[in-house]
């Protein structure tokens, strides 16, 4: 029971971390990102890639495709965004472009890597599991928790403590209201918008390990997962995304340790749950029409 | 309004003779079902997302949902073939009916959700625990009822329904009614739209045409795996198709699936990730350029698409 509590926290980290990026995106854009999920999975496969040619340390892959991801993410927010802000039905119409994208993406990475799981079999971490109030835990797991901590942390800093990031909030508070006050809504909205696939991609340099694998369809699994975890921790809201984290780590390896076989039902589950009792999550905005 | 009724009878017509004399000239009968099963369903979700404006991402699940309960009756009850495909059909409307509280949820929610729902009914029949039941992740074996010839006349059947309940709905009051609530709801509500009800009322025609599509499916098929009836390709070409050729018109889903799922079989089955490939393409540059299919470009001249 203690062993699931703690695996399940770090576990939330690890999911706060891929669901945060996919709120910032929404926060900023009112906009689901469909392929969010995918630039997890492009992530994965970057860290295998260059473990296995380079021996890369996946924590520098983490780094490096975290920064890449990011210009990708900047570029991919001027030739898209501004199109599909322009159409009278951006949410639906973005939804669907966005899901083209995933297949894209998805289609590539079955020409590059094929079919098959991929994952790094060595031990980078070292072999030592990690004790925690005296329960053994592998070391992988705790530095994922660590280090998606340390990203949420700087999310959290570069939102509240920086003048951009408090820019940006403004832009997900009133987007109109932000622009009329004279704050760059494209910068700042672009900005997050990378920063967002930024994370998945981070996130997805550590999925080797903590999802067991990489194969090209993760992505929209991993899309619905992230969404369960916003949704849970409320929409636009980053802290709420922590909390919606660490609810669906623990609520995870509680199943896993209790009721296996129904494990891979509870992300689903749990999203539509949230969705039909209390849809705006933890601290909420209005999500249901007519 | 007689020549409307004329019309509309004519396209049923052709729609019906095509299939049943397409056999003839063309002797691969597995496409030919495969396509009728794709515009049926993308005249499924067409409407849905055509006239009420919500994107049925799970829309599959009703299609698994039917071909299941169309084969577990046949298994279980031995129910004959085709009473078993409308209790697939029942099924997956019943299925509408619970998920109906799902409306309630704007755009992308809704989409997601729907996701999320037909994902979780695909992990439901597929979980190993219920092996009594569904056969767990083992899949189907109905060579017993297995009958092509039959299962294909059936669908051309389904299908004929199909088109004709689209033409109904463009032509009457209710689809009139779907239209403005998808333009804006409250306004609708204004007028006096019973705007939930009928919302509903849509999803549940929809979800019944996968499900009777679904049972098809599965008689035709007769052996299959879980994923194969609950795979989100399924989903994807609907919609698909349904865009490429224009939502909220009949001919444009039609045109999309018949030149779509066509291309689909030269290049898609050797090569599937090439033609994933061009779809998130296709997908991308219609939602840019084309946001309403390709029957916008003849709305564009100004002449009228059914």
């Amino acid at each position: 029971m203690l062993y699931a509590l703690i695996a399940g926290v770090l576990f939330g980290l690890y999911y706060a971390l891929i669901g945060l990026g996919l709120n910032l995106t929404f926060g900023v854009l009112r906009m689901v990102n469909l392929a969010h999920g995918d630039f997890v999975m492009i992530g994965g496969f970057a860290a295998v890639t260059a473990f296995s040619a380079w021996h890369l340390h996946p924590l520098w892959s983490l780094v490096l495709v975290a920064v890449l991801i990011f210009a990708v993410g900047i570029a991919l927010y001027y030739v898209l965004v501004p199109r599909i802000a322009a159409t009278k039905d951006p949410e639906m119409i973005s939804l669907v472009l966005f899901f083209g994208l995933s297949q894209v993406i998805e289609a590539l990475a079955v020409m590059r890597f094929g079919n098959n799981t991929q994952s790094i079999y060595e031990p980078v971490f070292g072999k030592a599991p990690v004790s925690i109030l005296g329960q053994p835990f592998p070391a992988v797991w705790v530095v994922s928790g660590l280090v998606s901590l340390l990203a949420l942390l700087l999310v959290y800093l570069y939102l509240y403590r920086t003048r951009i990031g408090y820019s940006t909030r403004a832009v997900m508070a009133s987007r109109e209201e932000a622009e009329v006050s004279g704050i760059s809504v494209h910068k700042v909205s672009a900005i997050a918008f990378a920063i967002g696939l930024g994370l998945a991609a981070a996130a997805g340099a550590l999925a080797p390990f903590m999802l067991g694998g990489i194969t090209p369809d993760l992505g929209v699994g991993l899309t619905i997962t992230a969404f369960a975890v916003i949704v849970l921790g409320s929409l636009g809201n980053p802290v709420g995304t922590v909390a919606g984290g660490l609810i669906y780590g623990i609520a995870l390896m509680l199943m896993q340790t209790y009721l296996p076989s129904w494990s891979a039902l509870l992300p689903y589950l749990l999203l539509l749950l949230v969705l039909l009792v209390k849809p705006s999550g933890l601290f909420g905005r209005q999500v249901r029409s007519a | 309004m007689l020549r409307r009724r004329w019309v509309d009878a004519v396209v049923v017509v052709v729609v019906v003779l095509a299939f049943v004399l397409a056999p003839q000239a063309y002797s691969n009968e597995t496409l030919l079902f495969q396509m009728m099963v794709y515009i049926a369903l993308s005249q499924g979700v067409n409407i849905l997302y055509g006239f009420t404006g919500y994107l049925p991402f799970g829309y599959v699940g009703f299609f698994g949902i039917g071909a299941y309960g169309a084969s577990l009756l046949m298994l279980h009850l031995n129910w004959p073939p085709i009473l078993a495909l409308l209790g697939g059909g029942a099924i997956a409307v019943l299925l509408g009916l619970v998920l109906s509280p799902l409306l309630r949820l704007s755009g992308a929610y809704f989409a997601i959700a729907s996701l999320a729902a037909s994902q979780a009914v695909y992990l439901i029949v597929s979980n190993p625990a219920l092996q009594n039941v569904t056969y767990g992740p083992y899949g189907i074996q109905l060579v017993s009822q297995f009958n092509p010839t039959l299962s294909y006349y059936v669908m051309v059947v389904i299908l004929a329904l199909t088109v004709a309940v689209v033409l109904y709905i463009r032509r009457s009051r209710f689809g009139t009614a779907l239209q403005a609530m998808r333009d804006d709801p409250v306004s609708a509500a204004m007028a006096g739209v019973p705007v939930v009800r009928q919302r509903t009322f849509a999803w549940m025609i929809s979800a019944g045409i996968a499900g009777l599509v679904g049972g098809a499916f599965a008689w035709q098929t007769s052996v299959f795996y879980p994923d194969a009836v609950f795979s989100l390709s399924i989903s994807i070409f609907a919609i698909v198709f349904t865009l490429f050729g224009g939502a909220g018109t009949l001919l444009g889903p039609l045109f999309g699936s018949v030149v779509l799922y066509g291309m689909y079989n030269t290049i898609g089955i050797s090569d599937p990730q090439y033609f994933q490939l061009i779809y998130g393409l296709l997908i991308i540059l219609l939602v840019l350029f084309l946001p309403d299919g390709a029957a916008s470009l003849l709305k564009r001249r100004g002449s009228h698409v059914l």
